[in-house]
């Protein structure tokens, strides 16, 4: 994919970073670290900017993610529904098999879209658009 | 056995010290991963439901390794909570509505072999979490 995004704000705790960047209409969340109940509230936050400047289409980049319990699946439970009701969609991406088994002991990957990678992910926005 | 208070700033501590005792009892990386999460969200119940965020609380986590098994216990002395409150009987029901919370005790129960509460209100809360070694055949 050609290097199209540019950061735009970077939130920093100690174990736990969320990189936001977009890429036309989709807007990319990077997770880095270890999502908790002590760091969901960081993730909580990013997608609620999302939101309130209303942008319904988004990537969540799970590549350097290296651990989540429930409190992080929360939070994506929580937009869900309001993003899909704005036409849009929270899509998952580059997950490690321990975040991936997380994950599908709920039975989440029924209820969200998780790609490969990242460009993959986007493709099904523009798909989606079309 | 860790003592903390009941910030979930501690939860990292906490994973680190169960795992690194889980390690050592015998179990590989996957188990290691399982056992860390049961005891995160155990934990994280305890500091959200049992003492609401109070930082000057304490709860306990103590590891006791049997012969083929490795038991967890975390004690609270917090409110008592039913933990049936916070169950998810069916998924398939629960995630049609997109609802928040909750989820931590079904983990626990697919992560650990036992999940067990003892609940005595105004004295101790506990919660066990039992993982046994699966030897391989020989």
């Amino acid at each position: 994919m050609p290097n199209q995004s540019y950061p735009l704000t970077e939130e920093v705790m100690s174990d736990f970073k969320v990189l936001h960047r977009d890429s036309g209409r989709v807007s990319i969340l990077e997770l880095k670290g270890y999502l908790d109940a002590h760091t969901a509230p960081k993730l909580e936050d990013a997608i609620q900017s999302l939101i309130a400047a209303k942008r319904y289409h988004i990537v969540v980049n799970c590549k350097d993610l290296s651990y989540i319990s429930s409190a992080g699946l929360g939070v994506f439970m929580a937009f869900i529904e309001d993003v899909r009701n704005n036409k849009g969609d929270i899509k998952l991406s580059n997950m490690s098999p321990k975040v991936y088994n997380v994950f599908d002991l709920l039975g989440f990957p029924l209820l969200y879209d998780i790609a490969k990678d990242e460009s993959e992910a986007i493709k099904k926005f523009v798909q989606m658009a079309k | 056995m860790m003592t903390i208070e009941s910030r979930t700033e501690r939860l990292i501590a906490v994973r680190e010290f169960v795992s690194t005792l889980a390690r050592e009892f015998g179990f590989g990386d996957e188990d290691i991963s399982k056992i860390a999460l049961a005891v995160d969200e155990a934990c994280t119940n305890v500091i959200k439901h049992a003492y609401r965020h109070d930082p000057s609380q304490r709860l306990t986590i103590t590891v006791r390794p049997g012969n083929d098994a490795l038991e967890i216990v975390i004690v609270d002395n917090g409110l008592q909570f039913n933990p049936n409150d916070l169950q998810t009987p069916d998924m398939k029901e629960y995630l049609s509505h997109f609802k928040k919370g909750g989820l931590g005790v079904y983990l626990m129960k697919r992560l650990m072999d036992e999940v067990e509460y003892n609940i005595r209100p105004g004295m101790k809360n506990e919660v066990r979490l039992v993982k046994y070694l699966k030897r391989s055949p020989t």
